[in-house]
């Protein structure tokens, strides 16, 4: 959809540019879209002898040097097996350097995604986010990963709790332990909140990412109210977080259960664009995102065993279901339009 | 008369019941370290006396009477004890029974030290991150099988028994002097087969660390059930990198007939139940170990490969020096093409 083209030059970004796009004419016409650097151009654009305009300084020498290095110490480290990952299986520097560049274009250009309240996301310490769930596959989550990580000052990486079925599966599994996250137990979700980790849930689960188009941003039942346990018994705030955008991304319209059970999934959704279009039907439709971070939850007021009063749970969980839903229907008043 | 420790070891053949013979043997406490298997070992065992014998045999039960045994120390569970599936099953289960059934009758008899491993919490993508000790286990077939029944027989002993103190020790994949597991041959293939699209965690314990345990448990009264393991956790494809070797993924419906062939080959006994751990790996939670036990282990999980592979003997195809160096000179490059263009 954009004409950004992700090269090797830009996947591998050793430190993050001013959010601009590079002013460089192409020789074809148009214009390069990759993101500029403070120079107003590319890095490739600043680099290269024949494309640059004549006006290079050293700095930008040093910046070509320092790229080359970064590119060439990541690949080195890569192939060594040099680098650390947590107990959990969260490999940083594959998700800083690799899989988050992929993702910026979408972030950027393609769901333009903006962000409110992020001053309630605290620079150190463990927070759990609760948002709502929708859109057949889960961008919601990769686009709260991005605008964490690039839009919040300390840039903190957010760790999903996970089903087990995307744990599961080949290769998507793997990606999903690497960038972090793990699957949704108790035990696991206080360790990581008392490490001090961002944790992020999505409560309404599958009832809420395979819900129908009609139903679009009305919540789900939030599970059990697990979350709200690990909350308590973790002694950080719940964070609500409301995500404008995702639930039109794929308007599900129907939902095949035999096929469903057939291959063992949770839901097999008919979308506006899936099956009818086909391949291209697994794109997911250009809608303008909105995250809102609202003011944090705290829990440190109830005592130490709440967690093991089902009905105070339960009691927290609807207040945490209420918050987002009403910070959902506020965004979506304020909402021109849905993709623009 | 002298009030040291009387210990008997089982598996003395293995290379953690080794480690932990010399351990003890170079300790002043201990008056008496005998050693039982059914084959007679390979290592250097100082002054362990060494008796060859099967766990069921009337020699073991007479051994724990007559030479007032105060420590049992049963290592003898094993993964591959050579031969089909029935007899590792008869050997583990059958005979950690016996050997119980045996020490019930051991009048002196204080300290029961068990071999476990965290195998007993199964592999699987809906198992949690971290296993600590009071996570269920979930064995239902294979070597993992066994230990949990080993474990049961040896609960059921404590409680039979309560003079005696019950230590199990859940290891994590041991690697280290003379360490021969499916597990350890597996690392030291030439090409490491894995399963696409899977990328376990490892979770490693050194010898040096294991033995330490084990003697620490020894010399004091640690009841209950602990695992042990390195700190950190190592991919199973960054571990090949590290190695150096080149894996081959093997898509999920030909990893058994390929486990069958590389069997064949006599290159690995693969156990079959181990195949989702190639998976789905497993790591267990060490903080008992640290703050009950009071354990540091020495070796993280990398250092434990490291020294696995220079005890082995494994360099990578490509040094990281060597790889390190290709890297000055391209930056070198680079360097002279910028610094030429800003003189020009």
């Amino acid at each position: 959809m954009s004409g950004h083209d992700p090269k090797l030059a830009e996947v591998i970004a050793i430190d993050r540019p001013a959010r601009q796009r590079c002013v460089e004419p192409l020789p074809g016409g148009g214009r390069c879209r990759n993101w500029a650097g403070p120079s107003g151009r590319c890095r490739i654009h600043d680099a290269d002898p024949v494309a640059g305009t004549g006006n290079r300084s050293p700095d930008a020498d040093a910046d070509v040097e320092r790229f080359v290095a970064g590119v060439l110490q990541f690949l080195r480290r890569r192939i060594t097996g040099d680098y650390d990952v947590d107990v959990f299986g969260f490999d940083r520097q594959l998700t800083e350097q690799v899989v988050l560049p992929l993702a910026r274009p979408l972030y950027h250009s393609y769901f333009r995604v903006r962000t409110t309240g992020m001053e309630h996301v605290p620079d150190s310490g463990g927070a759990l986010l609760v948002a709502n769930h929708a859109g057949a596959l889960p961008f919601d989550a990769i686009m709260t990963k991005v605008a964490l990580l690039d839009d919040h000052p300390a840039h903190r990486n957010l760790r999903e709790l996970a089903a087990d079925l995307a744990l599961r599966l080949p290769v998507i599994g793997e990606l999903a332990r690497k960038t972090g996250n793990t699957l949704a137990h108790d035990d696991d979700a206080v360790r990581l909140l008392a490490g001090g980790e961002l944790v992020g849930v999505w409560p309404e689960g599958y009832k809420g990412i395979g819900k129908r188009y009609r139903d679009r941003y009305k919540l789900a039942r939030f599970g059990r109210g697990g979350y709200v346990r690990v909350a308590l018994r973790a002694r950080t705030p719940i964070i609500p977080v409301a995500i404008i955008g995702s639930e039109e991304t794929y308007p599900i319209v129907g939902n095949v259960r035999w096929l469903a059970r057939l291959l063992n999934l949770p839901y097999f959704p008919i979308t506006a664009q899936f099956p009818l279009l086909g391949p291209l039907g697994l794109l997911p439709l250009p809608s303008r995102w909105l995250i809102e971070f609202g003011t944090p939850i705290p829990v440190t007021d109830y005592p130490p065993d709440a967690a093991e009063d089902p009905m105070l749970v339960l009691e927290l969980s609807d207040r945490v279901r209420d918050t987002v839903q009403h910070m959902l229907y506020r965004n979506l008043m304020g909402r021109r339009s849905v993709f623009f | 008369v002298s009030d040291g420790w009387r210990i008997l070891i089982t598996g003395i053949g293995g290379g953690l019941a080794a480690g932990l013979a010399r351990r003890l043997a170079a300790h002043e406490g201990a008056d008496l370290v005998i050693g039982v298997d059914t084959q007679l070992p390979v290592h250097d065992l100082h002054t362990t006396r060494v008796v060859r014998a099967d766990l069921g045999s009337q020699v073991v039960s007479t051994l724990l009477e007559q030479e007032r045994i105060d420590t049992l120390v049963h290592l003898a569970i094993t993964a591959t004890p050579g031969g089909a599936a029935g007899d590792r099953k008869e050997h583990n289960v059958i005979g950690t029974m016996q050997l119980l059934a045996a020490a019930q009758r051991a009048p002196r008899l204080r300290t029961v030290i068990l071999k476990s491993t965290t195998a007993v919490y199964g592999s699987d993508a809906g198992n949690r991150s971290m296993f600590a000790e009071d996570a269920g286990t979930h064995a239902d077939s294979g070597y993992a099988r066994d230990v949990v029944d080993a474990e049961g027989y040896a609960r059921a002993f404590a409680r039979r028994r309560d003079d005696v103190v019950l230590t199990i020790l859940r290891f994590a994949n041991l690697l280290g002097a003379g360490v021969d597991t499916p597990f350890s041959r597996y690392l030291a293939m030439p090409l490491i087969p894995t399963v696409l699209g899977y990328d376990p965690r490892l979770q490693l314990c050194h010898t040096d660390d294991a033995v330490e345990v084990a003697f620490q448990a020894c010399l004091d009264t640690r009841p209950g059930i602990y695992n042990v393991a390195g700190p950190g956790v190592l991919y199973l494809s960054q571990a090949a990198r590290i190695a150096g070797r080149p894996t081959i993924p093997v898509p999920l419906p030909l990893v058994d007939p390929a486990a069958r062939l590389i069997r064949r080959t006599r290159m690995l006994d693969v156990p079959t139940d181990q195949l989702r751990y190639l998976s789905y790996g497993r790591v267990a939670d060490i903080t008992r170990l640290r703050e009950r036990f009071g354990y540091e282990p020495r070796y993280g999980a990398r250092a434990t490969l490291e020294a696995f592979l220079r005890e082995q003997g494994i360099s990578p195809l490509v040094s990281p020096q060597r790889l390190r160096s290709w890297e000055q000179r391209t930056l070198g490059l680079v360097r002279r093409v910028t610094a030429g263009r800003g003189a020009s």
